[in-house]
Order: C-alpha cells, then structure tokens, then sequence
C-alpha cells in the first residue's frame, strides 16, 4: 500500500488525504466563486456604462444597475435557477446585490402558503430584515461620529 | 483597450470580494445571512475609515455590486446628508441613498412569490 511507504499508518493517511481534499476544494470553491462574483459585477459595470451612455448621471446610471440586477436576481429565483447557480457558486452568488435580492425573493415564495399577509409579508425580510437591520445601524452610528468629527475639529 | 481594462479591474475587484466571502464561509461555515450582514457593516466601517472610497474608485461596480457596496451606499449616503442638512441627514441618508435598491427587491420579491407555485411543506 502507498501510505505505508510514506511512513503513515492508516488513519493518518485518512486524515492527509482529508487535509489535501480540504485544502483542494476550498481553492476551487474561491476560483468559482472569484469567477462568477467578478462577472456579475462585470454585468453591473455593463448596465452602469449602457444607462450613462443615455445620458444619465452617475449616480442615477448605478440605482439603474443596481434595480437591474435586483430584478435579474428575482427573475432567475423565482425560474428557480439561482438556486442552481447557488450551489456551485457559493459566496459568489450570496455576496452579490443578486444574493441580497434572491435572499427576498426566496422566502417569500416559501412562505406563500401561509398567507400574503403573513407568509409573504413577514417572511420576506427574513434574511433582508437584519442585513438592513445592522447596515442602517452601523451607518447611524458612523454618521454621529462624523457629525461629532465636524462639529469639533 | 480602455475599456477592456476597466472591466477587468471590476471583474478583479468584484471577484475578490466575493473571495474573501468563500474562505469565510469554508472556514467558519458562517450561513449566507451571518455573511450578508458581516458585509454590509463591513462596507459601512470601511467607508467611515476612508479605505472603501479608493476601492470604489479603482473597481466600480466590482465594488458596489456586492453587499459590501451596500454598505458603502448607506455611510456615504449618511455623510453627504448631513454636509447638506447637519443632524437629521443622519436618519434620513442612509435609506435614501439605498431607496432604488431596497423598493427594488420588495416589488420584486413580491411580484416573483405572486406568480410562483407556493411550495408546499412537508
């Protein structure tokens, strides 16, 4: 056998071999997720370019990119293919703006059974609810101390 | 030529962000939700330190387009309310600056679970 010529005996050759696939699968989980995360910005970038070209400003180009993504990420949740895209991409389809939005879009279509009420309603914010919940929170908290900042220096 | 190098910052930039995201995952099985907030307040701290400006600069959208660049929209937005309007911008920058994105996903969201099948529980 090839482990006892490597000086292991069986369970440390187990765990060398577990070691090495861990090391190999986080890597080609960061590859696939460095690829599909990048091009989804790319597509951002793409949309920003084509609505300034039609002569929006900068700001009003990227709310346009921003709600075309939105809308693209609830499109292919509601198909059921970010689900798809989700399981091989990992972080590169949760980090995204499209993450955020399928991160809506998916528990209110779980929860439609339960009521529009409170089964779309309550649900939908399920993971939104504390995104929006600590990132109003944390901008509060930065907007007094920069309002502290100009008062006092 | 130009423009093949701008979108390969953005694919760069956006593409590491999202890397960053995997190794935290893989190596704390951190669940989506704990990763999204993670990322937003880390883009609003980022911002208030200055340090996520330059990054939006060199990358565009492969910094906004994440949920990092949420958080980025928020504090920026909280800084230029309250150059323009003092205390109150700090309630009223953050949302609006992020209205488009946050009515965006409800209509969505809310148009996409209307015209799907509500999947039944087990």
């Amino acid at each position: 056998m090839n482990y006892t010529k490597m000086g292991m005996n069986e369970k440390e050759y187990t765990e060398y071999v577990e070691s090495k696939a861990e090391k190999s699968s986080l890597l080609k989980n960061c590859i696939i997720a460095f690829i599909i995360g990048g091009l989804i910005c790319v597509i951002g970038q793409v949309i920003t370019d084509i609505a300034m070209s039609y002569g929006l400003e900068k700001k009003l180009a990227s709310s346009v990119s921003t709600i075309s993504l939105i809308f693209i990420g609830a499109l292919l949740t509601t198909l059921k293919l970010y689900q798809v895209l989700g399981k091989f991409a990992g972080a590169g389809s949760i980090v995204p703006i499209t993450g955020f939005s399928n991160s809506i879009v998916s528990p209110a279509i779980e929860y439609k059974s339960e009521g529009f009420v409170l089964g779309i309603g309550a649900n939908m914010f399920k993971v939104a609810g504390p995104v929006l919940v600590y990132g109003v929170c944390a901008s509060v908290v930065y907007g007094l101390i920069y309002y502290m900042s100009k008062i006092f220096f | 030529m130009d423009l093949f190098l701008t979108y390969l910052k953005v694919f760069i930039t956006g593409g590491i962000i999202c890397t960053i995201g995997q190794v935290i995952i893989d190596k704390t099985k951190l669940t989506p939700a704990r990763i999204l907030v993670l990322f937003v307040v880390l883009g609003v701290v980022l911002t208030g330190l200055d340090i996520y400006k330059p990054i939006v600069d060199f990358g565009g959208s492969g910094a906004t387009v994440p949920i990092s660049g949420f958080g980025y929209a928020l504090a920026n937005g909280v800084k230029e309310e309250i150059d323009k309007n003092g205390l109150l911008g700090i309630f009223t920058g953050g949302i609006t600056a992020t209205s488009a994105g946050i009515t965006a996903a409800i209509v969505f969201g809310y148009l996409g679970a209307l015209i799907s099948k509500s999947n039944i529980k087990k």
